[in-house]
C-alpha cells in the first residue's frame, strides 16, 4: 500500500445556509485512482475545494503529505482540473503554450521569470495529453474535449504527485470521452500520479479506477471499488435517492 | 510640427505625457478586459474628478493650498474609490457589479457639489473633462512618469501571476498564488493609470483608451502578448494622431484620440474579417 498522501477526519463544511459535507473521513493513498460519485449538490465540488485549499472546513482536520492542511505550502504537488464552464473565458486570447506555462507560475515563484527549462516542461506535458501540435493555437478556437486536455496540461506541468479533476468530462462529446479516460488511466499507470475524480461517467471509469467514494453530504461508502458491491440496495438507495440501479458491475451506477 | 514641439514647452509636456499613457493605459487595459472590469476604470475616473474638483476647492478656500497640483487628490481619491469598490464587492457577494454605480454616482456627486462651490472652475472643467493640450505642466509630467514607472514594474514583477489570475482566477488560488493582494495591488495600479491618463484624454475618456486599442488587438492577435503589443502600438498612434489634430485644429485631445481609436477599431475589424473570410475561402 503506498503512503497516505491526502487525509481527511471528520470533517464538516457548512456554506452560509446549507449543511455541505458532513462527518467525511477519508484517505487517499499513492497510486490510487479514487471516483467521486454522487448526485448534484451531494458536496462533491465542496470536498475538492477543501482538499486544494479554496475553502476552510468547518470541523475536523485534513493532512496533505502528511502536513496539516494550514501549514501546507507546497500547493504544485497537487493538480487541479476545475470544472471547466465555471472559470473559463472562452474568449480569452491566449495561446495554448502560455496557458500550460501559466502552472508553473508559482513553482517558479514571486518576481521571477520563467526559467529556460519551462519550455521544456510544456512540450513534456502538452506531449502528456496528446496537443503537442496546438501548442501555438488559442484556446478558445479549441473543442471542449481539447480545451480540457489543455488544462490537465496545466495542471501536470509542475509535475504534481497527486492531480484533482472536478468533472471533466463534462462538454466533452462522447467518443472522445473514452480516449481522454485513456489518457488518465496512463497518466495513472505510467507516471503514477494519483488521480482524484469527480464523474458522471460512472460506468465508462469503473474499469480504470481503483477506489470509490460515494457521497452525499455524508459519506455513503468509501474503499475499494469491488468492495463497492456488498452495499445493499437500501444503502445504495439511502445514498442516491430512488433512480439508482444496482448492476453486477461495481461503480456502475446511474 | 517638430518645430512647434521644440519651440513651445507646453507641447513638449503633452507630447511626452501623451507617449507614456499611450503605452501605460493600454498596457494595464489588456488586464482590465480580459478580466471584464472596464466598468470599474469608469467608475474610477468620476471618483478622479471629484477628488480633483475638491482639490481646486480647497486650493480658493485654504490660502496655504492655494498652489496644490490638483492631480494629487485626484489620485488619491482614486485609489480610495479602488479600495472601497473592492470593500463593496465583497459586501455584495452575489451583487458584485452593484459596486460600481454606487461608486461612480458618488463620485459625479461629489465632484458635482466642488464643482459648484469652486467658483470660476468651470472654465477648466472642460480641460478635465476631455483632455487638454495646452494644461499639462511639468509636474503633472513628472507625476505622469513617475506613475508610468510603477505600472512598468508592476507589470514585470506580476506578469505570470496577473496572466494567471486574469485566466483563471480559482486556479490562481488552487494553485497558491497570492491572488488576493495581486487583485489588490492592481486595483490601486490602475486607479494611478486612471488618474495620470486624465490630463491628456480626460476624465470621461480615460476608460476609452484602456479599453478600445484592446479591443482592437484582440481580433488580430494570436497570443496574449500579442495582444499586449498590439494595443501599446493601437494606443500609441491614437494618442500621437489624436494629439496633432488637437493642436492643429484647436480641438479637445480626449475627443480626437478617442476618435481616431474608433476608427483604428473599425479598421481592424473590416481587415481581420477580409482575412478571415478568405482563409476560409482556402479551407473550402
Ligand atoms: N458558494 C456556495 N454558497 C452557498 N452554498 C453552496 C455554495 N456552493 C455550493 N453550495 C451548496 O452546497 C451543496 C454542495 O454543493 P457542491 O459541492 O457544489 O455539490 P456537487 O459538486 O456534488 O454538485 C449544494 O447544496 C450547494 O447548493
Ligand atoms: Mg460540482
Amino acid at each position: 500500500m503506498g503512503a497516505p498522501l491526502i487525509e481527511m477526519e471528520h470533517v464538516s463544511f457548512r456554506y452560509e445556509q446549507t449543511k455541505a459535507l458532513e462527518d467525511i473521513t477519508l484517505t487517499v493513498r499513492k497510486g490510487d485512482f479514487l471516483a467521486i460519485l454522487g448526485p448534484n449538490g451531494s458536496g462533491k465540488s465542496t470536498l475538492l475545494k477543501i482538499l486544494l485549499g479554496l475553502i476552510k472546513p468547518t470541523t475536523g482536520t485534513v493532512r496533505l503529505f502528511g502536513k496539516d492542511i494550514r501549514h501546507f505550502r507546497e500547493r504544485e504537488r497537487i493538480g487541479y482540473v476545475s470544472q471547466k464552464a465555471n472559470s473559463f473565458n472562452s474568449g480569452f486570447p491566449a495561446t495554448v503554450e502560455e496557458v500550460v506555462k501559466g502552472g508553473l507560475a508559482k513553482k517558479t515563484g514571486l518576481f521571477r521569470r520563467f526559467p529556460e527549462s519551462a519550455e521544456e516542461d510544456v512540450t513534456r506535458a502538452l506531449k502528456a495529453v496528446g496537443m503537442e501540435t496546438s501548442r501555438k493555437r488559442l484556446v478558445g478556437e479549441l473543442s471542449g474535449g481539447q480545451q480540457q486536455r489543455v488544462f490537465i496540461a496545466r495542471a501536470l506541468v509542475s509535475r504534481p504527485e497527486v492531480l484533482i479533476l472536478d468533472e471533466p468530462t463534462v462538454g466533452v462529446d462522447k467518443q472522445n470521452v473514452q480516449s481522454f479516460y485513456d489518457m488518465l488511466d496512463r497518466l495513472n499507470k505510467e507516471q503514477e500520479i494519483t488521480l482524484i475524480l469527480v464523474t458522471h461517467d460512472a460506468e465508462m471509469v469503473s474499469d480504470r479506477i481503483s477506489h470509490v467514494a460515494c457521497l452525499n453530504r455524508t459519506m455513503h461508502f468509501h474503499g475499494f471499488k469491488n468492495e463497492m458491491e456488498r452495499m445493499s440496495a437500501e444503502q445504495l438507495e439511502a445514498w442516491y435517492g430512488h433512480s439508482v440501479r444496482k448492476v453486477h458491475h461495481a461503480g456502475a451506477v446511474r | 510640427m517638430i518645430e512647434a514641439i521644440l519651440t513651445y514647452d507646453f507641447l513638449q509636456n503633452a507630447f511626452a505625457a501623451g507617449l507614456i499613457i499611450g503605452v501605460i493605459a493600454p498596457l494595464l487595459g489588456v488586464f482590465i478586459v480580459v478580466r471584464r472590469l472596464s466598468l470599474i476604470a469608469d467608475a474610477l475616473s468620476h471618483v478622479t474628478l471629484a477628488g480633483i474638483a475638491g482639490s481646486l476647492f480647497l486650493s480658493q478656500s485654504v490660502a496655504a493650498l492655494a498652489a496644490l497640483n490638483p492631480l494629487y487628490l485626484g489620485i488619491a481619491a482614486s485609489v480610495a474609490g479602488s479600495v472601497m469598490i473592492e470593500r463593496l464587492r465583497r459586501l455584495y457577494k452575489h451583487y458584485e457589479e452593484l459596486a460600481i454605480p454606487i461608486i461612480l454616482s458618488a463620485g459625479i456627486g461629489f465632484g458635482a457639489i466642488f464643482i459648484s462651490l469652486a467658483q470660476g472652475f468651470q472654465t477648466d472643467l472642460f480641460g478635465y473633462l476631455f483632455g487638454s493640450v495646452s494644461a499639462v505642466s511639468r509636474q503633472d509630467l513628472w507625476i505622469v512618469t513617475a506613475i508610468a514607472g510603477v505600472v512598468v514594474l508592476f507589470i514585470l514583477l506580476f506578469y505570470k501571476e496577473l496572466f494567471v489570475l486574469s485566466f483563471d482566477e480559482e486556479f490562481a488560488k488552487a494553485s497558491g498564488l497570492p491572488s488576493r493582494w495581486i487583485h489588490f495591488l492592481f486595483m490601486i495600479v490602475t486607479a494611478l493609470v486612471i488618474a495620470g491618463s486624465m490630463r491628456i484624454v480626460g476624465i470621461l475618456l480615460v476608460s476609452s483608451l484602456m479599453t478600445l486599442p484592446v479591443a482592437a488587438a484582440m481580433r488580430i492577435s494570436g497570443s496574449f502578448k500579442g495582444t499586449i503589443l498590439w494595443s501599446v502600438l493601437f494606443g500609441e498612434f491614437s494618442v500621437l494622431a489624436g494629439l496633432v489634430m488637437a493642436f492643429y485644429f484647436n480641438l479637445a485631445p480626449g475627443g480626437t484620440i478617442v476618435v481616431t481609436s474608433i476608427v483604428v477599431l473599425l479598421l481592424v475589424i473590416a481587415f481581420s474579417k477580409s482575412v478571415r473570410t478568405k482563409t476560409n475561402e482556402v479551407v473550402t
